[in-house]
């Protein structure tokens, strides 16, 4: 199908399927139940999943065919997002004009850098990428911002004013953006029993992104361009020694996964129109190689895994506050009660930085190959085993693939 | 519980429809009478508290958050209730808001306003808050508001001192109880004067970004006003950890006095730099030099220890006030933390308190009905004397505190010292000063 | 000519701290081949072992004294520190005041002992890994570290001064006839550091120890195949570069107050440093750290910023952009290290 071998197709329903059923995934749990706290069915949570996925897969294709660790991919991320709200604030809250500029700006901007970057290799090339990112960020952070030339609203975030131009703008559209009138944020509730699903409009427009983002990339994967990038990444010397010029292949990835990148920052826009500079400091970037690394670099699916464990852990772990806690455990006794607490409390809440440190070592010291190696291991498992078929009743993130 | 958007909903419902792709199934019990965001309609009320929990600013975070805990006791009638006693507003009883008992749920703004938005609405999408409070940081308080008013709830601010989050950045459904930077320069401008004279010239060394610009006007207008001369003004990158070579040309500057508009990490080294380069034991034009730092924290006041000492800067509120709003919340924090409370968990107390008061004049949890109830609300003991939520600005009036560093402290939480209380009347200013002009405060929204 | 001089006394002071991390971190890229991103940690680990010393000096036990009253109103308790109730008030006042420099004694032996812990317990099983898993195995170390001191000691800056008869300032220009006034123990931080970095290049230079050290970074295989355990002396190595950051970051808490992220602060920034140097060459560290402290401090001034606006922000990262671009392994570095 589409032009995909077997195996490649079912890992992109497989992919479909989570994605486009994600409002039931994610929320598990009866809405008023305790557990309820683990719910990640929520729009704007499972936006930052499909989204973060779309910038990891992207990078992936820098990173996991050619070798090349770019430490600045939040910027094109961040230059993305800038020209969507400016479309926004220039054009209209129609969100086309402004996911396809955010593509083509962050296109030409890593096109520039990808070009002096890639002059060099190794961690030569990663300084140098990340020697841009942080310009950009300390620029877009103060400098662009002052008052007599304010690209970027600076500390505050790039957003739309009441006086902001918008020439096209309907006057029966809505003041938030939208696809043609149909707005980012209308959700429709169903409510069956105890349990709430959220369908969320600006979701299921970036699922779909996604899904065709996640296509282009297994093409990209299987096309002799991605072998040529694998060969890259084996032995780029002896591809030099060959006669071949190999720059114009890596500087075509890096363009690539900077339009990936560039297309995560318009869509956030789009989800949600402001743009902060922080999107585009070295933790940023940062973030998205761990995202990468932790799901399994090089594998297809990894990159989104790990973008939805990191963006998971920031958003629900650091919901749990000590009262939460004290509700979970009423049932002990009081003594217990407390001691349980005092000895989740570190993880949870204002600590849960600690426990996605942990869960990082762990993750790499156990399953080399991040998590997409776990879902390997585990369907290895269930497949020796064999009896019970048993499912995986957690989030549905170890999906087996690849 | 069901979240919708503001203008067309039967659009909006298809489109869900068309986008979702699925065959939904039939059972549809979702309730669409919600007359705005999150209305609450069991027997409880969710607020959301959105402060910084990790990064620099965590423990000022937490501070925040353990008197916003607190004012969730006082507010279901446990514990001493607090500022409750001292309220000239008598609507709260002690039994929740409009009967309803107060829950909260917590989020983590990382003093970031991508994190910060992504906390709040967190909370507001899937606890269903009805409004946000807290934060410790100008950018991410703007942030906030602009998404508290896009999606229909309160946002009651917590320390942000920038003129612009009710500036050019203000919104309907925004309140900041926390004075700003014009405020600071009305209150400290005089108090120089007395203190150093007319005849001053001052260095300014400033934060790289929109609130260290806001102050730093602010404060050169205010001084210059008394006499001042601003000799020059340069601006520091955020993530500088040595002020060495900014505060080594301070000396052959021919100023006579160093301005630091810097806060946080960045106020606690850069005054120990100035401290280290003998900044104070120098006498420029024959007068002593003398360092301001124009806002003030508890926490500051911890980090740069000794540094402080006889250094000026001016305060929203501080736990050595004697008046009796002051004095019932000094008491119940501190008998519960063991600590007095920090002038930004004081300000998020008291506006938990202040949008509790506000439902129950109101009679309801709408927005629109509770930021007309706050709007142009005069009240007192709450611990910062008669205050005015202004109409025009969602900006509270009131005195304001001009402090310094203690020379003899004999404990831990008297490093600062109040020099003076700034009547209102001096920090008052019109709602379309210069400063804050540009804005617009636009219409309330509720949501649904 | 005064301020020219002054900030390049800034620049060298910003360049000890820079080039003392980025030692230890060529140290250990050069020796055993890793990525080590919680080295930072490491200098913060340094600056907290001075702030645990000044905690236990300063333990005391508490008398009421009925005569002043706290902020709630009761009898104030009066602390007072065992070390001044056993050594005398002067003596103990003595040792709380050395304490900074005290520290440095306490952290040598914990840092090595941090480093060979670290080594021996996790970096080791992961010299044969990909760098990106040990940047990712490093990096959560880095965080999981941070947050425990962060559970301890809280977020805030915690001051630890200079002994009293280090703090002040000094006029170096005195003989001169100028007037260059310096912070006494910005002086004495440069000169640790000197002393130190001299210190790890006689070591490797003239000891027998630092020969093979020296042979095992150039060809570790061959050093291997002489029957020497050179795994054994990369991991003491480990330990070294360690406790250089450590004692990086203990001398550093005077300049600026430690808390728990001033390591990520560096950790970008030594990073930069060291590849501007250039991959494996110790020496190029060194030079790009004092390098990049001098650019840094001259670019802050006002001449600068307002020739260029945000100048102040960039140079490092312009520098190394032009370093790169004009010599491609850095200013000093060895062909074939970290460029695939």
């Amino acid at each position: 199908m589409f032009g995909l071998d077997k195996k490649d197709t079912s890992l992109l329903i497989v992919v479909a399927l989570l994605t486009l059923l994600a409002p039931f995934i994610l929320n598990p749990f009866p809405s008023d139940s305790a557990m309820a706290q683990f719910n990640a069915g929520y729009p704007d949570l499972m936006q930052r999943f499909v989204i973060f996925g779309i910038f990891a897969v992207g990078f992936n294709i820098l990173f996991g065919l050619t070798g090349y660790l770019s430490f600045g991919h939040a910027a094109f991320l961040g230059v993305g997002s800038y020209s969507a709200v400016w479309m926004f604030k220039l054009l209209s809250y129609n969100i086309i004009p402004a996911v396809v500029l955010a593509v083509i700006i962050a296109g030409l901007f890593s096109l520039l850098i990808g070009f002096i970057s890639l002059r060099r290799s190794g961690i030569y090339f990663s300084i140098l990428t990340l020697a841009f990112a942080q310009m950009s960020f300390a620029l877009a952070y103060s400098v662009l911002s002052n008052p007599k030339f304010n690209l970027t609203n600076g500390e505050t975030g790039l957003q739309v004013y009441a006086d902001d131009p918008q020439w096209l703008h309907g006057a029966n559209m809505p003041d938030v953006p939208h696809l043609f009138g149909l707005s980012m944020r209308s959700t429709y509730t169903l409510e069956l029993g105890p349990w709430a699903f959220d369908f969320n409009t600006g979701y299921y427009i970036c699922a779909i992104v996604m899904m065709v983002a996640f296509y282009l990339a297994i093409r990209i994967f299987r096309s002799p361009f991605g072998m040529m990038l694998r060969a890259v990444k084996s032995n780029q010397q002896r591809m030099n020694y060959t006669g071949l010029n190999t720059r114009p292949y890596t500087l075509a990835a890096f363009v690539i996964s900077g339009m990936y990148a560039g297309l995560a920052g318009g869509l956030m826009a789009a989800m949600d129109p402001l743009a902060g500079a922080e999107r585009m400091q070295w933790t940023a970037s940062g973030e998205v190689v761990l995202m990468t690394i932790l799901g399994g670099a090089g594998t297809l699916i990894g990159p989104v895994l790990g973008a939805g464990f990191i963006k998971y852990f920031e958003n629900i772990f650091s919901k749990i506050n000590d009262n939460v806690l004290h509700g979970w455990f009423a049932f002990l006794p009081d003594g217990l009660e407390d001691f349980v607490v005092t000895i989740i409390h570190p993880f949870v809440g204002k600590g849960w930085h600690l426990t996605l440190g942990l869960l990082f070592m762990m993750v790499v010291i156990f399953l080399p190959g991040g998590l997409v190696e776990g879902g390997q291991r585990l369907a290895a498992w269930v497949r020796s085993k064999r009896n019970k078929g048993q499912d995986d009743e957690t989030t549905g993130k170890t999906e087996p693939a690849e | 519980m069901t979240k919708s958007d503001v203008t067309r909903r039967g659009v909006l419902k298809s489109g869900a429809f068309a986008g979702a792709g699925v065959a939904l199934p039939t059972i549809f019990t979702a309730s669409s009478a919600a007359a705005y965001t999150n209305e609450p309609t069991g027997g409880s009320v969710t607020l959301g508290f959105n402060v910084p929990q990790t990064g620099p600013y965590a423990d000022e975070g937490n501070d925040e958050l353990l008197a916003q805990q607190l004012a969730v006791e006082h507010l279901n009638g446990e514990g001493d209730s607090g500022c409750l006693n001292t309220f000239t507003s008598k609507a709260l009883k002690g039994n929740g808001i409009l009967g309803k008992k107060v829950e909260f749920v917590t989020g983590d703004t990382q003093t970031k306003s991508d994190a910060a938005r992504a906390s709040a609405k967190s909370m507001i999408e899937k606890d269903g808050a009805i409004m946000i409070n807290g934060g410790s940081s100008s950018g991410v308080a703007i942030a906030v508001q602009g998404l508290c008013q896009e999606a229909g709830v309160i946002f009651m601010a917590g320390l942000t001192h920038s003129n612009d989050t009710t500036g050019k950045d203000k919104k309907a459904n925004g309140f900041r109880h926390f004075f700003n930077g014009y405020m600071s320069g009305a209150a400290l401008a005089p108090v120089l004067e007395k203190e150093y004279g007319k005849e001053r010239r001052a260095y300014h060394l400033t934060a790289d970004y929109t609130w260290g610009w806001t102050q730093q006007e602010s404060i050169a207008a205010a001084t210059e006003a008394v006499g001042w001369e601003t000799v020059n003004n340069v601006l520091t990158p955020l993530a500088s950890t040595d002020f060495s070579s900014y505060i080594a040309p301070v000396l052959n500057s021919g100023a006579d006095v160093l301005v630091l508009n810097h806060y946080g990490g960045n106020m606690v080294n850069s005054l120990t730099n100035a401290i280290q380069f003998g900044l104070l034991d120098k006498v420029v034009n024959n007068k002593d030099f003398k360092i301001v730092v124009p806002l003030y924290s508890e926490l500051m006041a911890a980090g740069a220890g000794e540094n402080i000492k006889g250094v000026f800067g001016s305060m929203n509120w501080n736990w050595q006030l004697q008046d009796e709003g002051t004095k019932a919340f000094v008491k119940s924090f501190g008998e519960k933390y063991g600590k007095p409370p920090s002038n930004s968990a004081q300000t998020c107390y008291a506006q938990t308190l202040l949008y509790a008061d506000a439902c129950e004049r109101a009679g309801t949890f709408n927005p629109c009905g509770v930021a007309e109830a706050l709007e142009g609300f005069e009240f007192d003991g709450l611990g910062n004397g008669p205050t005015l939520y202004r109409a025009d600005d969602h900006q509270c009036f009131k005195d304001v505190l001009v402090v310094k560093g203690a020379e003899n402290p004999t404990n831990a939480y008297d490093t600062l010292e109040i020099v003076e209380k700034t009547p209102r009347a001096q920090v008052e200013y019109a709602p379309d000063h210069p400063m804050f002009a540009g804005g617009d405060l636009g219409s309330c929204n509720p949501g649904a | 000519m005064d301020a020219f001089l002054i900030q390049i006394l800034n620049g060298l002071d910003k360049g000890s701290a820079y080039a003392l991390i980025a030692l230890g971190l060529t140290l250990i890229f050069g020796t055993l081949g890793v990525v080590n991103f919680a080295h930072g940690a490491l200098f913060m680990v340094g600056a907290f072992c001075a702030v645990t010393l000044q905690r236990v000096l300063t333990l005391s036990f508490e008398t009421v004294d009925e005569t002043q009253k706290d902020f709630l109103g009761n009898p104030l308790k009066v602390k007072t520190p065992y070390v001044e109730s056993w050594f005398g008030p002067e003596a103990g006042a003595w040792i709380i005041d050395w304490a900074v420099p005290l520290a440095v004694l306490i952290a040598i032996p914990i840092m090595l002992l941090v480093g060979y812990v670290m080594e021996r317990g996790l970096i080791k099983h992961f010299y044969k890994r990909p760098h990106a898993d040990q940047i990712l195995v490093t990096f959560g170390l880095a965080i999981v570290i941070q947050e425990i001191v962060k559970y301890f000691f809280g977020a805030n800056p915690i001051q630890t001064p200079p002994p009293d008869a280090l703090n002040g300032v000094a006029n170096l220009g005195a003989a001169l006839g100028m007037e260059i006034v310096y912070p006494v123990w910005r002086i004495v931080y440069f000169c640790f550091s000197v002393l130190i970095i001299g210190g790890i290049f006689a070591f490797l230079q003239f000891t027998t120890f630092g020969m093979v050290v020296r042979a095992g970074m150039a060809d570790r295989e061959t050093v291997g195949l002489l029957g020497i355990n050179i795994d054994r002396k990369f991991t003491i190595m480990f330990g070294i570069a360690a406790a250089v950051a450590g004692l990086a970051g203990v001398m550093y808490g005077p300049i600026n107050p430690p808390n728990y992220h001033m390591g990520m602060d560096f950790l970008v920034l030594s990073f930069v440093v060291v590849v501007v140097g250039g991959m494996g060459s110790l020496p190029g560290a060194v030079l790009a750290g004092f390098l990049l402290g001098i650019l840094e401090s001259f670019a802050s001034t006002t001449w600068a910023t307002t020739t260029i606006p945000g100048i102040n922000q960039i140079i490092i990262y312009l520098v190394a952009i032009i370093v790169l671009l004009t010599r491609p392994r850095g200013l000093m570095g060895r062909k074939g290290v970290m460029e695939e």
